[in-house]
């Protein structure tokens, strides 16, 4: 009986396929939040796996801060144009001039402020589930994430009182209103989906491997300067996410380890080229995925009250 | 290296045990003993020492992430931790001692190869440590590991740990564990975790993580009668490419046995039979799959099939009632009791049930049945009859863990209610389907 064995990997993506198929035969209205990212892409590939020949039966849906890193939204697009999907973008900066969302005083970051766009593209399309690529080891909170996880009307999260997930008998049930999360990658870890990537040979954003960069010290971290800013009549956005004089700029050799967007993304120093490269260098780290991530650090439960807020 | 090219292997395992047993206390030993714990994590870990530990790190820290959980030092939802090793994989599930939070334990077990039991060696075997060794057999879980933990609050002795594995053996032949291993640690000092202690001299058996490392997992999915559950079917209805507009697959994951290509398969519940044209999968067809993969059949006919329907083959052929009866793990606020109405969801269909009778409560003192319980609350256990809208088509769960599992969920609420696991078919697929010869 030895042949019919399935790998880590291949188990993996039998149980996601599941969780796809799932969610279009249970759900009428879903989508899948795409952001050009690694995990996303595995989502994607994924989601090719489920539903080929047909088309993948959701648009893919994208929440924009206005910082994020070009090559990203190119990636993203072109990506998207290619499996032939309706990708629908809906920005922070929209948000504001709908009055759905305000800007915080003092806090460049706006991170926080994707809560209450993500909640109104949901509001808008009547989107009843959005699949995520957030993994139970990215983060303490999410440790505690089902694969189906259930926000009430307001979009939060009460991991007091998650429906039991038994075996793979998902509850997709949801009133008037409510709303689903799902997490098809929850058991997957970082290394699993670079080897994923690496065995099914898919195409990330060249971000990911080492380039030159301008960068400053921050935090502890090393942080990208900004795009510049040439137009004279609208602010700059990345007015504070731009190095003061005391914060030396200095080029290095980096790449990222996880994306959020310009502000809140740490480069990491590091000489990998290829996917390989990244490999050993992830077996390697002493350091977790979301130590680079700014929007973390804010405090140990930081994750967990943007969760309960309706975050992804 | 991890990254050899042998097939590396997935052991899913859950700890479970009483408040203050030290639950979460071992995972972070097994984390950072098998180096996996990071910097950010340590730092994380030593600024929240600083706090409430009185300078001690507490290991707990790494798996107790939400707020409530910190404050209190407890567990309350299922914690999804993953480290690796040179030789295979792990998916842990830390879950819950409290009472109220048996529900949780459940979900992490339901889908573990393996369970751990830890035991306070002072405390020995409590109603907690019953509870949790009962749910471990009867969800089923192969292998089964008493941690017979804080040994060094007892002066490592021998006596007391053999005390308590005699108590544990005098009623586990009442259950279904096949494989069943009683290690003694400290989790707090790491003996026998992740290194053998030199203070258990007496003690001759591997280590909590050589343990896990080594213990046969030898396929946990049944390899005998194929099932496919109709998860969704497949029907591109492509206008602007001809061989698409015609393409017809049934898609979904094996939940039983073997199926080759241009094999013969019946559907149920309608009885039709067709033959397997292809087994369609993103990455070319394949000559044969198996169960738990993802895939999608097409077959030789044009038949009427959608979810909720199953497709088998000629061998070990599955039961298929209306009328049926249970074990269940009953997670409800409200009672379980005769007469009420709810959904039901079997493998990939949903329909309404109505509990018929109700009796046989497991105590968990002697795991005795109670034949005269009429309700069930919750955290209890016992055995229901129930009448399903339309009959399912299913295997006891001691034969399959997929085809014989279902939930119940609340109407209105939409909760999860129950985790159920059906009693073998009393009679198998039959009668209508004389002419079932393939």
């Amino acid at each position: 009986m030895s042949s019919y064995h399935l790998d880590h990997l291949q188990y993996l993506e039998t149980e996601a396929i599941h969780v796809l198929r799932e969610v279009a035969a249970e759900f009428e209205r879903p989508a899948i939040l795409f952001s050009g990212g690694k995990d996303s892409i595995c989502i994607l590939r994924l989601a090719e796996k489920a539903f080929r020949p047909s088309e993948i039966p959701m648009p893919f849906l994208n929440v924009e801060t206005g910082h994020e890193f070009p090559e990203l939204i190119q990636f993203r697009d072109r990506r998207a144009k290619q499996l032939g999907a309706r990708l629908i973008v809906r920005t922070v900066d929209e948000a504001f001039a709908k009055g759905l969302a305000a800007p915080t005083p003092g806090q460049i970051s706006r991170n926080q402020l994707q809560i209450p766009v993500l909640l109104g593209a949901i509001e808008e399309f009547r989107f009843d589930c959005c699949i995520g690529g957030a993994r139970r080891d990215e983060e303490k909170a999410r440790a505690k994430e089902r694969f189906f996880s259930f926000r009430d009307a307001f979009g939060q999260w009460d991991p007091k009182n998650q429906r039991p997930e038994i075996w793979n008998l998902y509850n997709a049930r949801l009133n008037q209103g409510e709303n689903m999360r799902v997490f098809p990658l929850s058991n997957w870890t970082e290394m699993d989906v670079w080897e994923y990537i690496q065995r099914e040979k898919l195409e990330v954003p060249t971000i990911y491997f080492s380039h030159t960069r301008e960068c400053f010290r921050r935090g502890g971290q090393w942080l990208p300067v900004p795009t510049v800013h040439t137009d004279i009549i609208k602010p700059d956005p990345y007015a504070g996410a731009r190095p003061k004089p005391n914060e030396a700029v200095k080029s290095l050799v980096v790449r990222v380890r996880t994306i959020a967007d310009m502000i809140s993304t740490g480069m990491i120093e590091s000489l990998a080229e290829s996917v390989d490269d990244i490999i050993a260098e992830v077996a390697a780290a002493r350091v977790t995925e979301r130590g680079t991530r700014a929007d973390d650090k804010a405090s140990e439960a930081a994750m967990e009250d943007r969760k309960k807020a309706g975050y992804f | 290296m991890p990254h050899s090219q042998h097939p590396i292997e997935l052991l899913r395992f859950n700890t479970c045990g009483s408040v203050d047993d030290g639950k979460s206390t071992l995972i972070g030993r097994l984390l950072y003993d098998s180096k996996s714990i990071m910097e950010d994590q340590m730092e994380a870990l030593e600024r929240s020492a600083d706090i409430t530990g009185g300078g001690q790190i507490n290991l707990a820290n790494l798996t107790d992430g939400l707020r409530a959980e910190r404050e209190q030092g407890i567990t309350i939802d299922v914690a999804y931790r993953y480290f690796a090793t040179p030789r295979r994989k792990f998916i842990v599930a830390d879950t819950p001692g409290h009472v109220q939070y048996t529900r949780n334990m459940v979900t992490g077990a339901s889908t573990a190869n393996l369970s751990i039991v830890l035991v306070d060696a002072r405390q020995g075997v409590i109603e907690q440590s019953r509870r949790h060794t009962y749910i471990a057999s009867l969800l089923r879980i192969p292998h089964l590991v008493i941690a017979v933990n804080k040994m060094d609050l007892v002066d490592w002795s021998e006596d007391r740990f053999r005390e308590i594995r005699e108590e544990f053996e005098s009623f586990l032949p009442l259950l279904d564990i096949k494989d069943v291993k009683f290690i003694p640690m400290s989790a707090l000092n790491g003996d026998n975790v992740v290194e053998p202690s030199s203070r258990t001299p007496w003690y001759a058996g591997p280590t909590l993580l050589g343990h896990l490392e080594s213990v046969h997992i030898a396929s946990d999915w049944n390899l005998h009668g194929f099932r496919l559950p109709v998860q969704w079917v497949n029907r591109p209805n492509n206008p602007r490419d001809p061989k698409l507009h015609d393409f017809r697959g049934v898609s979904g994951q094996i939940a039983g046995g073997v199926v080759k290509a241009g094999q013969k398969i019946v559907i149920l519940p309608s009885g039709h039979r067709s033959t397997v044209k292809e087994i369609w999968t993103y990455d070319g067809p394949l000559q044969e799959a198996f169960c738990p993969q993802s895939v999608t059949l097409v077959l030789e006919h044009d038949i009427d099939i959608s979810r909720g329907d199953m497709l088998i083959g000629s061998e070990n052929l599955p039961g298929m009632n209306a009328d049926l009866r249970a074990r269940v793990c009953w997670m409800g606020q409200r009672p379980l009791q005769c007469g009420k109405k709810y959904l039901l969801k079997h493998t990939t269909q949903t329909v309404q049930a109505v509990v018929t009778c109700l009796g046989n409560r497991i105590s968990m003192d002697n795991f005795a049945a109670d034949p005269a319980a009429t309700e069930l609350a919750m955290n209890d256990i016992g055995e229901i009859r129930f009448r399903a809208a339309k009959p399912l088509i299913f295997d006891g769960y001691a034969n399959n863990r997929m085809t014989g599992a279902f939930i119940l969920i609340e109407q209105g609420s939409h909760h999860t209610l129950a985790a159920g696991m059906l009693l073998p078919p009393t009679e198998l697929v039959k009668a209508e389907y004389e002419d079932f010869t393939i």
